[in-house]
C-alpha cells in the first residue's frame, strides 16, 4: 500500500497500510515513540482503502479491512481516518487475537497487581482508567484486557484511550492533555489520550489481577457484590474470542472470576468514582 | 504473478524454501497465507524452531486455531448425524469435514467454517424438518433468495444453529441443476464410504475419486474461484494420498467423465502438478496456454492480502454465473438482484 506505518502495542504487532497519506501521518504522531513489531514482523494487517477506486479523490472514504473483517462494516470520511486506524487495529485484535483471552475492560496497575473495569460503552471505563493514570496508577489499557492462557496474568495493552464525548473535559480537568479531537463520528466526539511514557516503556511486564469492577456511570453511588457465575457470564459476552479460545479460554475465565472478587458499583461523576474505587482498592 | 502468492506456493511445496526470508517477505507471506485460509495448513508443515520467533507465534496460534475448528467441525457434523440419524438416509459429508472426520492429509490445517453435506434430493423436506426440529434455522430472510435457492440451486437455503450459531448447508447434487455439466448425484451417494467409529457411524465420505471431482467442480465449475489456492491444495493432497491406490488414475478419469467433469478435472490435476508438484501418471500432466489465465487468477493475492487483476478476477466471475446459468435466466437473476439492491 502507498503509506504504511508498523508499531508494537503490548504483545501485538500492527502493520496499518493506508491509500491515503493523513490517516497514517496521523498514527504515527500519535503513537510516536512505541517499539516496532518484534522480529519487525507484525502479527496483525490492517488495511485502509477506498470503497471504490475513484473514492480515493471524490469523496474520499475510508473502509476498514485487514487479516480480517466484518461484512457491514461502514467506511468513515478522510476527516476521520485515524478513528478508521483505531477501529482498525481493534477490529484485527478482537477477531484475529489467540494468544490470550480478550475482555473488553480497562486495566490499571498498582503495587504490582491490576484493577480490571468492565462494561459497555457509556459506563465510563475509559475514563476512570485515564484518571486514574493520572494519579499515580500504571496505564494498562481502556479497551482490552489480555489475560494469559498460562497464569492468568494481564498483560498490558497500552493504546491511546479513547475518551468520548464530555470524558475529554473530565480528563482535560484533572490535567490530561488530550488530542486530537474528532467531531461529529458515528460515536460523538472522540479525543484520543495518549499514556504516559511510564506505561510504553513497560508495555511488556504484566501482572496479575486483583480486583474486578463493573462499574456504570450517571448512577447514585452503590457497591454489590457480584457472584463468581455472574461474573463469568458476563465475561463472556465481554469477551472477543471466548468462543474461538475453546477450553483454554474457559479455563483462563474460570480462573478469573474464582481468584479475584467482582463488584458492581455506581457513580454519579468522576470525581465520586475515583474516591469509590480507591476506597474499594483499599479494602480490596 | 503477485511475489506473495509465489512464495506461498513454494513454502507450501517445499517448506525449506523459507530459508533466508527477509522480514517483509514473511510478512507478505503470512498475510497472503491467512487471506488465502491456507496459513493454518502452513503452521502444520513448519518447523517452529526454523523460523523467526515472531512467525513461530503467529504459526502457533494459526495451529491452535485449526485445532479448535476441526473440534467444532466434528462436533457438528455428530449434532446433524444426532438430528438425522433417525430417518435412515445416506448422509454424506464434504470438503473440509469430510476431510478431518476421515483424518486424510488434505484435513491438515483446514479452517473449516461451515458444515456441508450431501443428501439425496427426495430426502430433502424430511432432512430440513429434522434439522429444523433440532434448532437449525433459515438464515435468508429474503423470499427470492429463498425461492431461488430451492428452485435452482444444489442447496437448500443455508441453515444456522440457534445456539452454537454454525451454519449447514444441505447439498443434494454438487453444482447447481442450472449449470452445463450435471454431476450423477446419485452415483455419488451410492459409492460413498462409510466414516468410522470416529464419526459415530452413519456418515459417510465421497470415494476418493468422486473426492478429488468435487474438488475440481468447486474450483472450477462453481464460483470466480476466490480462495481457489486452498481447493486446489486440497486436490494436491488428495492426489498423494490416493494416487498410488490401484487403478485410482483410471477410475478418475471415469468418474470425472461420469459426472460430465472430464475438462475440469484434467485441468485441476494439471495446475496442482504445476504449482504444487503432485506427482501424476504420463497423459495428466501438461501446460497448455489455456491454463495461463487460471495459474494468474489462482496467484492473485498480494503481499497486503488484496487480490490483484481486476480485469481476470471481473473475468472470472462473470463466467462464474456463465457457467452456473443460462442467458436469459442469468439476465432475469441479475435484474431482480440490482433492483433489490436500490430499495
Amino acid at each position: 500500500m502507498r503509506q504504511a506505518h508498523a508499531l508494537r502495542v503490548g504483545a501485538v504487532g500492527f502493520r496499518i497500510g493506508s491509500a491515503w497519506r493523513a490517516p497514517v501521518a496521523a498514527v504515527r504522531t500519535l503513537y510516536e515513540g512505541y517499539p516496532t513489531p518484534a522480529d519487525d514482523i507484525p502479527d496483525l494487517t490492517v488495511r485502509l482503502y477506498p470503497e471504490r477506486p475513484w473514492r480515493r479523490w471524490l469523496r474520499p472514504s475510508v473502509a476498514i479491512g485487514g487479516d480480517y473483517w466484518l461484512p457491514d462494516a461502514a467506511p468513515l470520511p478522510l476527516a476521520q481516518g485515524l478513528l478508521a486506524a483505531e477501529m482498525g487495529m481493534n477490529l484485527q485484535v478482537a477477531l484475529g487475537w489467540r494468544r490470550h483471552l480478550l475482555l473488553h475492560c480497562s486495566a490499571v496497575e498498582r503495587d504490582g497487581r491490576v484493577l480490571l473495569m468492565s462494561g459497555a460503552s457509556g459506563s465510563g471505563k475509559s475514563t476512570l482508567a485515564t484518571l486514574l493514570a493520572l494519579s499515580g496508577w500504571r496505564f494498562l489499557g481502556d479497551e482490552f484486557a489480555f489475560v494469559a492462557l498460562s497464569d492468568g496474568a494481564i498483560h498490558p495493552f497500552p493504546r491511546a484511550a479513547s475518551l468520548k464525548n464530555e470524558a475529554v473535559a473530565a480528563v482535560r480537568a484533572a490535567g490530561g492533555v488530550v488530542g486530537p479531537v474528532l467531531e461529529e463520528t458515528p460515536k460523538g466526539t472522540i479525543g484520543y489520550w495518549r499514556p504516559p511514557a511510564d506505561a510504553i516503556a513497560r508495555m511488556a511486564e504484566p501482572a496479575p489481577p486483583r480486583l474486578l469492577l463493573f462499574p456504570r456511570f450517571g448512577e447514585a453511588a452503590r457497591v454489590e457484590a457480584m457472584a463468581p457465575s455472574e461474573a463469568f457470564v458476563r465475561l463472556t459476552q465481554a469477551s472477543t474470542n471466548y468462543v474461538a479460545l475453546g477450553e483454554a479460554g474457559f479455563s483462563a475465565l474460570s480462573r478469573l472470576v474464582q481468584s479475584v472478587p467482582a463488584l458492581s458499583i455506581g457513580y454519579p461523576d468522576s470525581g465520586a468514582g475515583l474516591a469509590l474505587v480507591e476506597r474499594l482498592w483499599g479494602e480490596a | 504473478m503477485s511475489r506473495a502468492a509465489r512464495l506461498l506456493v513454494a513454502a507450501l511445496r517445499d517448506p525449506a524454501s523459507v530459508a533466508g526470508l527477509g522480514a517483509d517477505d514473511w510478512t507478505a507471506l503470512l498475510t497472503a497465507a491467512r487471506a488465502e485460509r491456507l496459513i493454518g495448513t502452513l503452521a502444520v508443515r513448519f518447523d517452529p524452531r526454523a523460523v523467526p520467533p515472531a512467525v513461530a507465534r503467529i504459526l502457533a496460534d494459526a495451529a491452535e486455531g485449526a485445532a479448535q475448528e476441526r473440534r467444532a467441525a466434528l462436533w457438528e457434523a455428530e449434532m446433524a448425524r444426532r438430528a438425522l440419524v433417525g430417518l435412515g438416509v445416506p448422509v454424506v459429508l464434504l470438503k473440509g469435514t469430510a476431510f478431518v472426520a476421515a483424518g486424510l492429509d488434505a484435513g491438515r490445517g483446514w479452517a473449516i467454517g461451515d458444515l456441508d453435506i450431501l443428501v439425496p434430493r427426495d430426502a430433502l423436506p424430511a432432512v430440513e424438518r429434522a434439522l429444523i426440529v433440532a434448532g437449525w434455522e433459515w438464515v435468508k430472510a429474503d423470499a427470492y433468495d429463498d425461492a431461488y435457492y430451492r428452485r435452482w440451486m444444489h442447496e437448500l437455503p443455508p441453515l444456522i444453529h440457534r445456539t452454537r450459531d454454525r451454519m449447514i448447508d444441505v447439498h443434494h447434487t454438487i453444482l447447481p441443476p442450472t449449470a452445463r455439466p450435471t454431476p450423477d448425484a446419485a452415483a455419488l451417494i451410492a459409492d460413498a464410504l462409510p466414516l468410522g467409529a470416529a464419526a459415530g457411524g452413519g456418515l459417510s465420505m465421497l470415494s476418493p475419486a468422486d473426492m478429488v471431482v468435487h474438488a475440481a467442480a468447486h474450483l472450477f465449475a462453481d464460483g470466480d474461484m476466490a480462495g481457489g489456492l486452498r481447493n486446489l491444495w486440497d486436490i494436491d493432497r488428495l492426489l498423494r494420498e490416493f494416487g498410488d491406490a490401484d487403478a485410482f488414475w483410471e477410475t478418475l478419469a471415469a468418474r470425472a467423465a461420469l459426472h460430465d467433469l472430464a475438462s475440469p478435472v484434467r485441468r485441476a490435476v494439471r495446475l496442482s502438478a504445476d504449482l504444487y508438484g503432485t506427482a501424476v501418471p504420463p497423459g495428466w500432466s501438461g501446460r497448455p496456454s489455456g491454463d495461463a489465465l487460471y495459474r494468474r487468477r489462482l496467484l492473485a493475492r498480494d503481499g497486503w492480502g488484496r487480490q490483484r487483476y481486476p480485469f481476470t478476477r471481473l473475468g472470472f466471475y462473470v463466467r462464474s454465473h456463465w457457467l452456473r446459468m443460462p442467458p436469459a435466466m442469468l439476465a432475469r437473476h441479475l435484474w431482480t438482484k440490482a433492483r433489490r439492491g436500490k430499495q
